[in-house]
């Protein structure tokens, strides 16, 4: 009895084992469907290409992956997972639970032709303490989209400075439109606003120092940013009642007419698409530039794919990651997903958004990752509930930067 | 040393037989109970008793859940003293506490209204009964959308001429919106604790009341309601109950918006222990300390209160 028990287990373990050999494990959350088809015209791709590996994928999820992650990195790693770029990543990283890709990033004859060069623009927000730790395969535009007719109608052009933007949004209000729609239920619209605001206002440098905790928030030059959004908040150029609004309920109001702008990225197209808005009367522009001579910066935040530390199958992860970082292979996923491809030998769609995206990218000083992917997850939260705060209540700006400076200093001891 | 006992007497000249009997079918009787709790027991102890341990213990550490924990003492609780968000959490609770008490009287009143035999009557006690069926996350997804702006209330407050109002982005009062939704489904269950109660009421008291002249009001006061005290007693502890845990309803209309105005300590631990941009155990596990310490007071009272019952022998 027992030796055939014992049998019974090593032809088991023989089968666990070389079933293991090629199976290439990979959590990810893309259950939204343009995400899900584009990942899964790369798995088949790569098997394709790589006859001896099987990818056997775990869907999450969209918001349950984000709990599910911080088990299974620890308890169950998978060989890749995909997450996203800056202090998103730092506490899996500091955590030990990510697996250091550098070489990959420094071609030592994994790949022909230097991962480097066609994605230097991306490697800052993929590096902590110099080294690199996954891939990045899509980013996507932050700007203002806005009612093309309804800016005709009321005889404004795309404003491309602070006073310019200031006049279009008086002239759409005295003509009974709301200015700039929004929906800050779930906190991270008005972030937006803040961060473009921050950029125009102090550059590049100052945003990331801010966000690095080496700014107290109630630096004049914190005080400068609120200043210039109380000329946006205190004439209500704003929604109403954005608090109770999540960001696609806010859509509607832009779709029937009732407001002409959102500071947004570049997936809402779709939504807006959906509402019936189309090429010739949804347009896009460059947040204004506020301060003249300051180079313009962009936010790109950027989705990515790691290896975790604990994986079986490092080998055919890092070819997997290789395989994602192809300019062939980012063009074809971002046809599907619509955004746009990180790797700078890509193509993109013929779409007005994401030409005027890829031109803006390409010509970006640099790229800000997103206030809540830059500041660490508690300073991040905390902020965002005092931006919403602000923007009902501007009169309490003091009081939030004095609650938003003791966070600060606790958070980046 | 075995302890024979005679276990039949025959009598004349026969032998008497004797029977060892074992150490366990002497003490048969008192183990017995022993044994069919232990499984209870065990699990009991592994998912409720050390859980809160280990909870009291993390709650002394600095840990974000991932990395090495650090041993920082009571510096959690002292943080705690100093966090504007747990008062507004306590006092969210006290809120939670005294307007959930409402479900009692109302679910009173309509055990009462439906205590009668009307034709149908069956149906429509389980049509009242059905919110308590379905699932808080249903019931807090569909008033979030009652209460949208643009959902049903706000359209509804413009068509008769008032101006809209959203009461979830109002931090004054999006607390009562959200309590508003949660005694729905309380009401129901309180209405059927009172059902069951009024079904069992002794109707010979009831007959002596009315020839005594009792009537309507005072007949409720006096006969009535006396008899119900084990149904309000149940209803009052599982109300105060599910007012403390008040976690479902918060997650889904508000997250414990706008801006932190309506979170609860169920809440504020998921928040900065579990959530998206929670990384902080040690902290939470210090809120769950606290929410367990005013837990336990009212389940000691809640104890007390059975003990004394039982030993009075109602």
């Amino acid at each position: 009895m027992r030796k055939i028990l014992a049998t019974l287990i090593a032809i088991a373990s023989l089968g666990y084992s070389s079933a293991f050999a090629g199976t290439l494990v990979i959590n990810t959350d893309l259950t939204d469907p343009a995400p899900k088809a584009a990942f899964e015209w790369a798995f088949t791709k790569f098997q394709e290409e790589n006859p001896d590996v099987t990818i056997e994928v775990n869907n999450f999820d969209h918001e349950g992956y984000k709990q599910a992650i911080r088990n299974f990195l620890t308890t169950n790693p998978p060989d890749v997972f995909n997450w996203y770029a800056g202090n998103r990543m730092l506490p899996f990283v500091r955590a030990g639970l990510v697996e250091d890709v550098s070489d990959i990033w420094s071609d030592t004859g994994w790949v022909d032709g230097n991962l480097t060069d066609g994605m230097s623009h991306a490697k800052k927000p993929m590096t902590i303490g110099g080294k690199q730790w996954g891939i990045p395969y899509t980013y996507y535009q932050w700007g203002v989209y806005y009612r093309k007719d309804i800016f005709t109608a009321n005889g404004i052009s795309a404003p491309t400075t602070w006073d310019e933007f200031l006049a279009a949004c008086a002239t759409l209000k005295a003509a009974g439109v709301t200015p700039i729609t929004i929906g800050s239920k779930y906190l991270w619209t008005t972030a937006g606003v803040f961060d473009y605001l921050n950029l125009r206002t102090n550059g590049y440098e100052f945003h990331m120092a801010l966000t690095k905790g080496e700014i107290p928030y109630t630096d004049p030059r914190v005080h400068a940013v609120f200043d210039k959004w109380d000329e946006l908040v205190k004439p209500g150029y704003f929604l109403e009642n954005h608090a109770a609004l999540a960001w696609q309920e806010a859509i509607a109001p832009m779709v029937n007419g009732e407001a002409a702008m959102y500071v947004m990225g570049n997936f809402s197209v779709a939504l807006f698409k959906e509402g019936g808005l189309r090429d010739s009367n949804l347009g896009f522009f460059q947040f204004p530039e506020i301060t003249p001579g300051i180079p313009m910066a962009e936010e790109a935040p950027t989705d990515t794919m790691h290896i975790a530390s604990g994986a079986k199958n490092k080998i055919d992860a890092k070819r997997f990651l290789i395989f994602l970082s192809r300019a062939d292979v980012q063009e074809e996923m971002n046809k599907t997903l619509g955004q746009l491809p990180v790797n700078s030998g890509s193509k993109v769609n013929p779409d007005p958004f994401l030409e005027a995206g890829l031109d803006m990218l390409n010509n970006a000083y640099a790229m800000a990752q997103f206030y809540d992917r830059d500041a660490p997850a508690e300073m991040a939260s905390e902020g965002m509930k005092g931006f919403q705060e602000y923007m009902v209540n501007p009169d309490r700006r003091n009081k939030i930067l004095e609650r938003l400076e003791k966070v600060r200093q606790r958070v980046y001891k | 040393m075995v302890l024979c006992h005679p276990i039949f007497t025959v009598p004349n000249s026969t032998q008497l037989i004797y029977r060892k009997s074992s150490w366990w079918k002497r003490n048969q009787q008192r183990l017995t109970p022993w044994i069919f709790l232990f499984p209870g027991l065990l699990l009991f102890l592994v998912y409720v008793i050390w859980p809160i341990f280990n909870s009291l213990y993390i709650s002394l550490l600095q840990w974000d859940g991932l990395s090495p924990a650090i041993y920082v003492g009571f510096s959690n609780y002292i943080e705690l003293l100093d966090d504007e968000y747990f008062y507004i959490s306590l006092a969210n609770n006290l809120k939670w506490l005294i307007f959930f008490m409402l479900a009692v009287p109302i679910g009173l009143g309509l055990a009462i209204f439906l205590n009668q035999t009307i034709f149908g009557i069956r149906l429509i006690k389980s049509l009242f009964f059905f919110p308590f069926v379905i699932s808080q996350v249903v019931i807090g997804i569909i008033f979030a959308w009652f209460y949208n702006p643009r959902g049903v209330i706000g359209p509804f407050l413009e068509s008769i001429g008032l101006s809209n109002y959203a009461i979830l982005a109002d931090e004054n009062f999006a607390t009562y919106g959200i309590i508003f939704a949660g005694i729905y489904p309380q009401i129901a269950y309180c209405m059927i604790l009172y059902l069951t109660g009024l079904n069992n009421l002794n109707t010979d008291q009831i007959e002596a009341g009315r020839m005594d002249g009792a009537k309507g009001l005072s007949l409720f006061k006096n006969i009535i309601l006396p008899q119900l005290k084990p149904a309000t007693f149940l209803a009052i502890v599982v109300t105060v109950i599910g007012s403390l845990r008040s976690f479902d309803m918060v997650a889904i209309m508000t997250q414990g918006g706008p801006w932190g105005s309506t979170n609860v300590l169920a809440y504020y631990m998921f928040e900065t222990a579990l959530s998206e941009y929670g990384y902080r155990m040690g902290y939470g596990s210090a809120i769950a300390a606290v929410l367990f310490t005013i837990m336990m007071f009212y389940i000691l009272f809640f104890i007390y209160r059975m003990y004394q019952s039982e030993k009075k022998g109602l």
